[in-house]
């Protein structure tokens, strides 16, 4: 007698064929055109359709292209600028949300995560009259003249720091900082020697999570930058308009490389401070 | 207990409102220096905020604190010469044991050799001595209750808060920490309050007890006049068990009183005075371990040291408890009332003596009944 095929509990998803059909799906469709694009980056051919061998050659090209590489070291020091004040901003908001009641709370929280929801192209928009009317100067000395960039950038990742700070402030007991004021701390010593510690992992998943959305971010970028700074991905939507070079590849894959090594760092971090808070 | 020294801990008319909720009504306590004090009570009786607001963590809504003769309401828990070990413990996780004891010294600015000695002294206090470098999450839930010890003991407080202190540990290790943390009193010579809901937990640590309930002081006394004279049902029933029987005050003398009840057959005979309302509703109470039981007898029954008739009663046993070292009864009186009686099984074989619809009969001493007026 054949032997019977264990079946499924209602919740196996995992285990129906046309689930698991439909799951594979949805997944080559999502990644079949970033796994082309990577590929096609080590190809060794000037145009990006014809595969004709493994080559390093627009890697190389990549690096010495010095209009690229002014771009990509603009994103890097935007994002630095960015992560920092908005690792302060988000911390501070995060910890008053928790900490304080106050008049129109309910406001402020959703003033906070509106950055979040609003489409980016509004609030580029919105950034570029804003800077228009204020006539921000567009001739300093770089690195002033990524200024407005930076400010944009920081509108829209801190938000995200304080979601992040909110989520792990739940996980701390109260009775610790009744504790180390009972022992004679002042609320500052509080704040440096029980609350930062514990916020230690959330602020370091923060950091990366503004770091990759400032490394990424092209629409608000777009419309705020001053005519002479360009950043990264700036930079390769101007390339394409010419060609899709394969250059254009890879740079585009040193980009994806760089901001899922970040989140997955990231969400590690965050994974296991869910585990260590219990 | 003779404490003839003046108190060293006073809440006077202290009142704490909520909105319109009082959780804290009028209470006035003295605690004196290097008592085992508790305030014991059930769960949102106020004993709690009543701890919190010496250690500063709440402001009274009216009335004062006095800590040895000076008013504390205006100093911040972090300038009070009091600690408190929390009821979740509150150790640092992400210090080492030795970090989480010297905290309290590190913020006010000890010398660092003086916080070495002052550290090590303090954890060897608590058997912790070799734990230094041990993280809070390497510990059981006993050893880091002794952190926590250690850690409010190292800033040498007038007074320690104890909130909850056994509730998070098993039933063996509670055993031995109720004997270790009266130890440690006498040895430390700190004030200690604890706050508890727990009646043994109170019984067996504190040298005196406040129960309190609704916000209100039920009674202070030291544990053996709780139990035994009880000032009202709520004490008498918070504390251990009891049978209370609703009555009149029949005759009420300097040397003897009786207390005649529907529920018993003959009055109720006590070998001391209550200055009670004449012919006013009263309430006695008896402890179950007090009656004594036995199967009925063809003769009625008589109690050692009251009148023919007085001190007696008889019934059916309706449910039997057998608890090892004791067994409980619970007997329907002929009036159809149902108490409680314990009897311990002194022989190996004593229990297997009484059983269901076993007719009984029950007497007791005339020290045994109290009467509560209230």
């Amino acid at each position: 007698m054949k032997s019977a095929k264990p079946i499924a509990a209602p919740l196996e998803y995992t285990r129906r064929t046309s689930l698991r059909v439909w799951v594979g799906g949805v997944l080559v469709f999502l990644y079949t055109p970033l796994l082309a694009l990577m590929i096609f980056s080590f190809n060794n051919s000037k145009y990006a359709v014809v595969w004709k061998g493994f080559s390093l050659q627009h890697y190389i090209k990549f690096f010495h292209d010095e209009d690229l590489m002014i771009a990509f070291g603009n994103s890097l020091t935007i994002a630095f600028f960015s992560t920092i004040v908005s690792l302060v901003l988000g911390v501070i908001s995060g910890v008053l949300m928790w900490r304080f009641r106050f008049p129109l709370k309910g406001v402020v929280e959703g003033a906070l995560s509106l950055p979040i929801v609003v489409p980016e192209i509004c609030m580029g928009v919105a950034m570029l009259i804003f800077f228009n009317k204020l006539e921000f100067a567009d001739d300093y000395y770089w690195p002033f003249s990524l200024m407005t960039i930076i400010l944009a950038h920081i509108t829209f990742s801190f938000p995200f720091v304080t979601v992040v700070i909110r989520a792990r402030l739940t996980s701390f007991n109260r009775e610790l900082e009744e504790g180390a004021k009972d022992l004679g701390a002042s609320e500052f010593q509080i704040f440096k020697d029980i609350l930062v510690p514990h916020l230690t992992p959330a602020i370091v998943a923060g950091a990366l999570l503004a770091f990759t959305l400032s490394l990424d971010d092209f629409v608000i970028t777009f419309f705020t930058a001053p005519p002479d700074a360009i950043t990264f991905p700036v930079k390769i939507y101007s390339m394409l308009r010419f060609s899709v070079t394969p250059e254009v590849n890879a740079a585009s894959t040193i980009l994806i490389v760089l901001t899922v090594f970040l989140t997955a760092i990231a969400l590690r971090i965050q994974s296991r401070n869910q585990i260590s808070a219990h | 207990m003779t404490i003839l020294q003046k108190p060293f801990i006073q809440f006077r008319n202290i009142t704490k409102k909520y909105g319109a909720i009082k959780a804290v009504d009028s209470v006035t306590l003295d605690i004196y220096e290097q008592e085992f004090f508790c305030l014991l009570g059930p769960s949102g009786c106020g004993k709690t905020t009543l701890m919190r607001m010496l250690a500063g963590f709440e402001v009274p809504t009216e009335g004062q604190i006095l800590l040895d003769g000076m008013d504390v309401s205006n100093i911040p828990p972090n300038k009070r010469p009091i600690n408190m070990v929390f009821q979740s413990y509150a150790v640092f996780p992400h210090m080492t044991v030795f970090d989480n004891v010297a905290y309290g010294l590190k913020v006010t600015g000890a010398a660092k050799a003086d916080i070495h000695t002052k550290v090590t002294e303090a954890l060897s206090l608590v058997q912790l001595s070799g734990f230094e470098d041990r993280k809070p999450d390497q510990m059981s839930g006993g050893q880091r209750q002794r952190v926590a010890l250690a850690r409010a003991l190292v800033k040498k407080p007038k007074v320690l808060l104890l909130d909850e202190p056994l509730s998070a540990l098993d039933a063996k290790l509670r055993d031995q920490m109720r004997l270790e943390l009266v130890k440690l009193q006498e040895q430390v010579g700190i004030t200690f309050i604890m706050v508890t809901h727990d009646q043994d937990e109170a019984l067996s640590m504190a040298s005196r007890i406040a129960v309190i309930n609704k916000g209100v002081v039920a009674q202070i006394s030291t544990p053996r006049d709780l139990y035994e004279q009880p000032s009202s049902r709520f004490v008498a029933d918070f504390i251990g068990s009891v049978n209370v029987f609703e009555g009149k005050l029949h005759i009420d003398e300097p040397s003897h009183a009786a207390v005649v009840t529907p529920d018993m057959p003959g009055p109720i005979y006590m070998d001391h005075g209550v200055t009670g309302p004449e012919d006013g509703q009263v309430w006695a109470a008896i402890r179950p371990e007090k009656i004594m039981i036995e199967k009925a007898a063809e003769t009625n029954t008589k109690a050692p040291d009251a009148p023919e008739g007085h001190n007696t009663a008889t019934g059916t046993i309706q449910a039997i408890a057998y608890l090892g070292d004791l067994s409980l009864y619970e007997v329907r009186l002929d009036s159809g009332k149902i108490i409680k009686v314990t009897r311990p099984n002194l022989g190996r074989w004593d229990a297997q003596d009484l059983t269901w619809d076993d007719k009984v009969s029950m007497t007791w001493e005339a020290c045994s009944p109290v009467v509560l007026l209230s």
